[in-house]
């Protein structure tokens, strides 16, 4: 390795680590007020509790520095043999007691608001999935997933080009499709899952409940200002329990009204998408796209699969395999492969099939129309 | 002595006490390393957004193995050790009670690592990650999805049986051998914290065996204990789990407690202030152990009585622990201190385990761990407990005893520059750790949002020089052993007890004909 590269080397290397400390100062030291009343209420017994240990450990570290720096022998302390005193362990028994009473009584108080999930105005039905979020908004019948958003996605895969971190919007923070709710407004989270454990956390909303398949949690929160807030799943569910973030957009009353209009536009059209006819290449466009943000993460995005996950390139489903077992695959799911019939719409479904029967040289000729992927459901 | 077995076989077949917790010892430094470069690759992972050294996968099985290992492999096998060396030295008995057993509750041990470890080798693919990766406190349904989950079971239940042998010979030993005119209470102070100890191990080991063995038959059998689909509850596993997992917080932390009691004493030259309030304070600690454990749980969705309960209940706790943290300050209070290696790590036990202390308040007060929960403070806790907590107690330990065990003394200059390199870089390593949390990052993540950056590099750093440190522990270990100042057998001008009436190094025997305490 000649001189020069040694030093190139070595001024990235010193790029790692001094860069990103200019572009992304903006880290924060303390626990977020957030933008809910409990929120607020949670951050006043933070501090307040921290601030009590705080002053605490000063009393109790003076004491042992003192102690330290006076009592020793070189500088001629001759040791004391006093070693008990009743009076002394009450004292410093019932101080602590008397501290923590003053911590219980804030703490009981805001618990209690907190766990009260009455009268709420909007509610949302929050699923976890590996590795996902669904949302359905009871009683307006709209229901989607937010996925990773596809450029973080793409650079956080292993050996990913730096700088799309840096490119990327809200890296690893950022998805396809936020959740949307009223300023203002109470708005009721119904979470649970649908395989393993997740937990649902806006730092912002200071709401964090676990997703427990078979079992239904109740959350609440009424944010106070408008914004984007985002939030990360806090419970590890596997593989890719990093890489399924939150995004809650708040919005005014009037602009929450029309979005909602907009969603259900949005599903009366992909209805009727379900008995249009496709061409191959317009099935594997968009195929390409279901696949790199449903499939990818376990098969890869050159379906070579890896671990526990099987390969699809060659594989006896994507190629020899009927067209009806691959939809029922896809469709059911298998083991630890989730089902995507709910996920997905039929011309979802239909161009991810045509995609893997056709990608990585599977080449079989294929194509699946969405009248297919609905039969088969 | 001819007649005893010389090379492999006195460690395979040797019931004796000081060999069976020399080899307790080796094999928790040992797997110190080994769960030690796991952190390593977990830091190096985290040194900077995106992933570059690993897949998420063997990310999520270095954080599992980590933990594993270091909790079942590295602290209790290391405290077990001190017991089988310590406690029949300092109660003036022979040997342990039952030394056959004692034996087997050691040779046992291997096994069990072996068995946690090998997943991660089938195939012959290493980098693909099959070993467990579901956390070191293996929920279900996520720990139910792996393949290979027998490995796993099995060899919590080999731990499970070493612990609760060990534990039974421990018991057997305090309350039989103790030398005439020993009561309890004049028993020195480590040998109570290991006596209430090894009860808690009797009491919950069962559990986490009957936790695993349900595991066990959801996966194997058709049963659904924690599988709702079949009527069963997944946080029913929790509850089981950290029945257990609470009580075994206390049970790598108390033998600590119990070292760091019988050091500062020595190097106060004063006797250890309100020896009885130390022991029920220990039992207290011991007792709320088991009546806390659904704190690590509070976002479940218990009823908000529940949580009140729970968290009442849980900074309870804070009173004992301060009573031991005082009583330890009024020791060196007035005394005539010198501040000998084990001495310094005896200090920066008691600072540091007092600040995990204040965040495990914190951390009890519910409505506020709903922002906790999960994130990197409840790592910054932990550890500040477990590694400036009970690793910083065997450390101490180890310093104070090795010129009783050894007959030689370490190298000052060396152990020196382990204890301030170590100390500092620690707090390097998980001081920031506390702000990634407060600022939002989730613990088990391979990789994170932009604005954690800067602390996760800094947390890194310090890893990797605390890890580097630990090479030279073993090296200043090796040196000793092999030779060094000799020691007398009082070793420390201000020691007392039986175990420095005997010889440096402890003869094979002692106390042969049981000594009598005044």
């Amino acid at each position: 390795m000649s001189a020069s590269h040694i030093t190139k080397k070595l001024s990235m290397l010193l790029g790692l680590i001094l860069v990103p400390g200019i572009a992304l100062a903006d880290y924060t030291l303390n626990m977020t007020q957030g933008v809910t009343a409990i929120s607020n209420d949670i951050y006043g017994l933070h501090q307040l509790v921290m601030w009590i240990c705080t002053i605490a450990g000063i009393l109790v570290f003076s004491v042992m520095i003192y102690s330290i720096i006076n009592h020793r022998k070189s500088k001629g302390a001759v040791a004391a043999q006093f070693h008990e005193s009743a009076a002394v362990e009450v004292i410093w028994t019932v101080i602590p007691l008397i501290v923590l009473v003053a911590i219980a009584v804030p703490a009981t108080k805001t618990l209690l608001q907190i766990e009260d999930p009455s009268e709420s105005d909007v509610t949302i039905q929050v699923t976890g999935w590996q590795w996902k979020w669904q949302y359905n908004y009871r009683n307006e019948d709209l229901s989607f997933f937010s996925n990773l958003a596809t450029d973080s996605n793409e650079a956080r895969q292993l050996g990913a080009d730096p700088a799309l971190k840096e490119k990327a919007d809200h890296y690893l923070l950022n998805v396809d499709k936020p959740i949307v709710v009223p300023v203002n407004k109470k708005v009721r989270l119904l979470i649970t899952s649908n395989d393993v454990l997740h937990a649902w956390w806006v730092p912002a909303l200071a709401v964090k409940r676990d997703a427990i398949p078979g079992y239904i949690n109740e959350s609440h929160f009424t944010a106070t200002k408008t914004g984007i807030y985002r939030g990360q799943c806090a419970e590890l569910c596997g593989k890719d329990h990093g890489f399924m973030p939150i995004v809650v957009k708040v919005v005014e009353q009037g602009e929450y009204d029309s979005w909602m209009k907009g969603q259900k536009a949005a599903i009366a059209a992909a209805a009727g998408d379900s008995n249009k006819k496709y061409t191959q290449a317009e099935l594997m466009k968009k195929g390409e796209g279901v696949y790199k943000a449903n499939c990818a993460a376990c098969h890869q995005v050159n379906g070579t699969g890896g671990g526990p996950f099987p390969a699809l390139k060659g594989s006896k489903v994507a190629t020899t395999g009927s067209v009806a077992d691959h939809l029922k695959l896809v469709i059911a799911g298998k083991g630890i492969m989730p089902p995507f019939g709910p996920q997905l719409s039929d011309a979802d479904i239909a161009a991810v099939v045509t995609y893997e029967r056709n990608a990585w040289g599977n080449n079989t000729g294929d194509t699946v129309q969405p009248t297919a992927a609905k039969a088969a459901r | 002595m001819s007649d005893h077995p010389t090379g492999i076989k006195r460690w395979l077949f040797t019931t004796n006490h000081k060999d069976i917790g020399t080899m307790y010892l080796w094999f928790a430094f040992t797997m110190l390393f080994i769960g030690g470069a796991m952190a390593m690759v977990i830091r190096a992972e985290l040194f900077q957004p995106g992933m570059q050294v690993v897949n998420p996968n063997f990310f999520n099985m270095m954080t599992t193995l980590h933990g594993l290992i270091m909790v079942f492999g590295a602290i209790m096998p290391a405290m077990v050790g001190f017991a089988n060396w310590q406690v029949p030295m300092m109660i003036g008995a022979p040997d342990m009670a039952l030394p056959r057993m004692n034996n087997w509750s050691f040779w046992i041990l291997p096994f069990a690592g072996t068995m946690l470890l090998a997943p991660m080798f089938i195939g012959g693919d290493f980098l693909s990650g099959q070993g467990p990766a579901f956390g070191w406190t293996f929920y279900e349904p996520l720990s139910g999805q792996y393949d290979k989950l027998a490995f796993f079971i099995f060899a919590v239940h080999l731990l499970g049986f070493s612990s609760i042998m060990g534990s039974i010979n421990i018991i057997a030993t305090i309350l039989n051998m103790r030398a005439p005119g020993m009561t309890l209470m004049k028993m020195p102070l480590f040998v109570w914290t290991w006596l209430i100890t090894a009860f808690l191990l009797i009491a919950v080991m069962p559990v986490l065996a009957g936790a695993v063995t349900m595991m066990l038959t959801d996966k194997y059998f058709g049963t659904s204990f924690f599988d709702a689909a079949g009527g069963g509850d997944p946080v029913l596993f929790q509850h089981v789990f950290w029945f257990f997992g609470h009580p075994e917080v206390y049970i790598m932390i108390l033998p600590a407690f119990g070292i760091i009691s019988q050091i500062i004493p020595t190097f106060a030259r004063k006797p250890l202030f309100g020896y009885a309030s130390m022991v029920y304070a220990t039992a207290a600690i011991a007792f709320l152990s088991f009546i806390v454990w659904a704190h690590h749980m509070f976002t479940v969705g218990m009823p908000a009585a529940g949580e009140l309960y729970f968290m009442y209940a849980t900074v309870m706790i804070a009173v004992p622990t301060a009573v031991k943290v005082f009583n330890w300050t009024a020791t060196m209070w007035k005394g005539s201190m010198t501040f000998e290696t084990p001495m310094l790590w005896s200090i920066a036990f008691v600072f540091l385990f007092t600040i995990g202390g204040f965040t495990g308040l914190m951390l009890g007060v519910v409505p506020v761990d709903f922002q906790y929960h999960d994130t990197y403070f409840v790592v910054a806790h932990f550890h500040y407990v477990l590694v400036t907590g009970a690793l910083f107690g065997i450390i101490a330990g180890v310093y104070y005893w090795i010129p009783k065990w050894t007959g030689n003394m370490y190298d000052v200059k060396l152990s020196l520059i382990h204890f301030w390199v170590s100390t500092i870089s620690v707090n390097i390593l998980f001081f920031p750790q506390h702000f990634l949390g407060l600022a939002g990052m989730p613990r088990r993540i391979p990789d994170y949002a932009l604005q954690f950056t800067e602390f996760n590099q800094i947390s890194s750093i310090g890893a990797f020089i605390f890890g580097a440190t630990q090479l030279l522990f073993l090296y200043i270990i090796i040196k000793c052993i092999k030779g060094g100042e000799k020691a007398t057998s009082q070793v420390w001008e201000g020691a007392e007890g039986l175990e420095w009436e005997i010889p440096s190094p402890a003869p094979y025997h002692t106390f042969v004909t049981p000594p009598t305490v005044k």
